[in-house]
């Protein structure tokens, strides 16, 4: 799951899947980070986002592409180790491959890891014999000299094996030459391994069972899992204790097995050992890797997740990325405030040569361009700045090992260590961050990630708080040193949202999700030599426009409302003032004021617009200020009475408070649950307000 | 018995069982952590509690009270 149009925003959740009728219809499956979403992507044209960590396609995506004139629907499904889920989104892919129609699976295996993806493989040919392994990231085998010769195990496997390198493009028109063979013909079934005897016995006694892949259907059906016998009840519309047959032999079978000393997790472990041999024979015989050299993995290791290095690393690694982010910003958002806002002059002057009422030009000039303007020029610079070089350390590979390296902290706090994971995502989009939830099996565990998911600053906030940081803090020192000083108050922010995720999760596996926190295990892919072109590419269009458009969209109405709300009068004042008078006590009393407070308010469609709305509102009451660049911004703020101490709080604030309203509406389809919308809405808010309230009570006067 | 939490940074072992049950038995073995896998502890985490293995020619990393349920020769 990753930030693009489609996973951002409030599509983040969406789980339908639509195929037209007359296509044929391919599922792509594979193990977690094997490429998976790279080939969806190369073969389709789309732009599911592609990332080096395990768990980022939690949903399905359906793209086309045609061959040979005929159109072809290609399924993404989530990455899975097995075809026994753990978690809802596993059981996403077995279901799939089970009971849904489907004309060809193509298996994605990893050349990398070749027999853990094999295992999957021979699932996958227990289900259907319908399939075309993609040995893909063929070129990064070879660079780490792991020989492996397709042909044998295609002739051992009996399905078609094509070799892949989809992040270049390698192999695709043969992948889809295979798949289009495949649809066109029926692959007589056959087991691609055997059962011990007893097990074996047991699946050919079963009757009754329905389906064209009886053999895995009866081989799940010894089991007593209730997901699946609920999916397979459903596929066939009757229950099993309606089906005579099946009951009665199903009895009979079982009776088999406890003959042969097989309970039910014995049984699973001898299947799951048979599995296993048969994929370590293949892999023995079809994979040379006797030479294989790891070393650069392993060196990075050393320093990524080294006891000593690890987290002095990363630190620097985000002070560095923060660095360049505020440094290279500076300028590019200049020029864009000047260009901007000079461009509003001319829109003026040509409203006032039109005759247009003085009402109309305040409201589309004042109101509306204006507020959109300040949000395009303090957004967009930093935005396109850090997106491009957080997306390298994603494809790069850097992502688990920050979990790895904050695990200890998350067991503190009885969470899951995958946690890391989401709050990374969080920092693109929270929305994206509670989706990525779903990488956490424990549901507990899961709760409290997206409770607390909000403390990450997203982008939306990120550079409203560099703007306060640069204007308050980095400003009174010399020049040369002020993007280094920003960039390491920006860090300690960061830091301190990571501090108040971790005592907030503390604090709710103490109280409202009590539990211990469970087993996981974490994977750390190879490392990944990123393309800068496509990274570039993706993360300005599909990240950073995006979100930035969505900015736009809430800013231009929201202009006109606050122009609207300062410029109608009830009474003696306008009714912006009334309202902000309103709020101003408990705005006082944390550190802020009653503006700042209607700002956040106004800001909950989307948070990029709380300090333009904050500046709509302090010009438009009348104080004397030439709005006309982002210099100003600070004259601004401080003639309506800002301190450092003011700028604090609104950072304190503007980390924790009511997550936006696409975060909650996210979190309610995720969690189908007004408690936990509740909460998630409440925890951050009451942290920002204690937090705000005790700076102000200590610092403020 | 030896588990596997005790290997040290550095040292390889081979799988002689697992202990744990449910889930996380299962997502052991579909990592290929069944009697007679070859393991090495790769690194070791600050604090200690999670170190990363080399398993089946992939890196994971398991907190060392799950590690416990591995036992090693």
């Amino acid at each position: 799951m990753g930030l693009s149009g489609g996973s951002t925003g409030k599509n983040a959740a969406q789980k339908e899947l639509k195929i037209a009728e007359n296509t044929k219809t391919v599922a792509l499956a594979g193990n977690p980070n094997v490429g998976k979403s790279t080939v969806f992507n190369a073969l389709t044209g789309l732009h599911q986002h592609t990332g080096n960590w395990p768990g980022k396609t939690v949903t399905s995506a359906v793209g086309t592409f045609t061959q040979d004139g005929r159109e072809f629907s290609l399924v993404d499904l989530p990455g899975t180790y097995s075809l026994f889920p753990h978690s809802q989104e596993e059981a996403v892919a077995r279901d799939f491959l089970c009971f849904e129609k489907n004309d060809c699976v193509v298996v994605v295996c990893d050349c990398t890891t070749l027999e853990r993806s094999l295992a999957l493989v021979l699932q996958v040919l227990e289900v259907t014999r319908n399939a075309v392994v993609c040995l893909n990231l063929f070129d990064e085998a070879k660079k780490k000299n792991i020989k492996i010769n397709a042909e044998k195990l295609e002739e051992l496997l009996g399905v078609p094996v094509v070799c892949t390198d989809a992040k270049n493009r390698k192999g695709l028109e043969l992948l889809k030459r295979k798949i289009g063979e495949v649809c066109a013909q029926n692959q007589r079934y056959r087991a691609p391994f055997s059962y011990d005897t007893a097990v074996e016995t047991a699946i050919k006694s079963l009757e009754g069972v329905r389906g064209r892949n009886r053999r895995f259907i009866k081989a799940q059906l010894l089991f007593s899992d209730e997901s699946f016998i609920e999916a397979y009840e459903k596929s066939c519309g009757r229950k099993i204790e309606e089906n005579a047959r099946l009951r009665e032999s199903l009895s009979q079978a079982r009776e088999i097995l406890s003959k042969g000393h097989l309970t039910e997790a014995s049984l699973r472990d001898s299947m799951t050992l048979s599995l296993l041999s048969r994929a370590k024979s293949l892999a023995e015989s079809c994979v040379d890797c006797t030479k294989r050299n790891d070393s650069l993995d392993r060196r990075l290791d050393k320093v990524f997740t080294g006891a000593k290095t690890g987290i002095p690393v990363m630190l620097l690694l985000l002070t560095l990325v923060l660095f360049i982010t505020i440094y290279a910003a500076n300028y590019p958002s200049e020029l864009l405030s000047r260009l901007l806002f000079s461009l509003g002059d001319r829109l003026r002057a040509l409203l006032e040569r039109l005759n247009a009422s003085s009402y109309l030009t305040g409201a589309l000039i004042d109101g509306v361009y204006t507020t959109m303007a300040w949000v395009v020029s303090v957004m967009l610079p930093p935005m396109a700045i850090f997106f491009p070089l957080f997306t390298l350390l994603e494809d790069l590979g850097y992502l688990p090992r920050v979990a790895f390296n904050l695990d200890h902290c998350f067991k503190k706090c009885s969470a899951c260590g995958k946690q890391s994971l989401c709050m990374c995502m969080g920092l693109g989009c929270n929305a994206a961050g509670v989706v990525g939830c779903r990488i956490i099996d424990s549901k507990r565990e899961r709760l409290i990630a997206i409770l607390t998911n909000a403390f990450v600053p997203c982008n939306g906030r990120f550079p409203t708080i560099i703007a306060i940081i640069s204007m308050f803090f980095a400003a009174p020192l010399a020049k040369a040193v002020r993007p280094f000083a920003a960039a390491g108050i920006l860090t300690l922010v960061i830091v301190f949202s990571v501090l108040a995720t971790f005592s907030a999760s503390y604090i709710l596996s103490k109280t409202v999700l009590k539990g211990e926190s469970s087993a996981f295990t974490l994977e750390m892919p190879p490392y990944r030599v990123p393309k800068i072109g496509s990274v570039l590419v993706r993360s300005v269009f599909d990240r950073t426009l995006f979100v930035l458009s969505r900015a736009v969209c809430v800013s231009a109405p929201m202009g006109l409302v606050i122009w609207l709300l300062a410029n109608i009068k009830a009474g003696d004042a306008a009714i912006v003032t009334h309202i902000a008078q309103f709020l101003d006590a408990p705005g006082r009393l944390m550190g802020l004021d009653g503006v700042v407070l209607l700002s956040f308010i106004l800001g909950f469609p989307a948070n990029e617009i709380v300090l333009p709305v904050a500046l709509m509102c302090y010009t438009s009451q009348g104080v004397l200020v030439n709005a006309s660049d982002i210099s100003s911004v600070f004259s601004i703020l401080t003639q309506n009475g800002w301190t450092a101490v003011t700028g604090v709080c609104f950072i304190l604030f503007s980390l924790m408070h009511f997550p936006c309203s696409t975060t909650l509406l996210t979190i309610w389809k995720e969690t189908k649950s007004f408690k936990w919308t509740a909460l998630s809405f409440l925890v951050p808010t009451v942290y920002g307000i204690v937090f705000c309230v005790l700076v102000n009570a200590v610092f403020g006067h | 018995m030896k588990t596997l939490s005790s290997l040290l940074k550095g040292e390889n072992s081979v799988v002689h069982n697992i202990l744990t049950d449910g889930a996380m038995r299962r997502r052991f073995q579909e990592l290929g952590i069944v009697p007679g896998t070859y393991v090495a502890c790769l690194q070791e985490s600050f604090f200690g509690d999670i170190k990363s293995y080399l398993i089946k020619d992939a890196v994971i990393a398991i907190r060392n009270e799950d590690a416990d349920g591995v036992i090693i020769y």
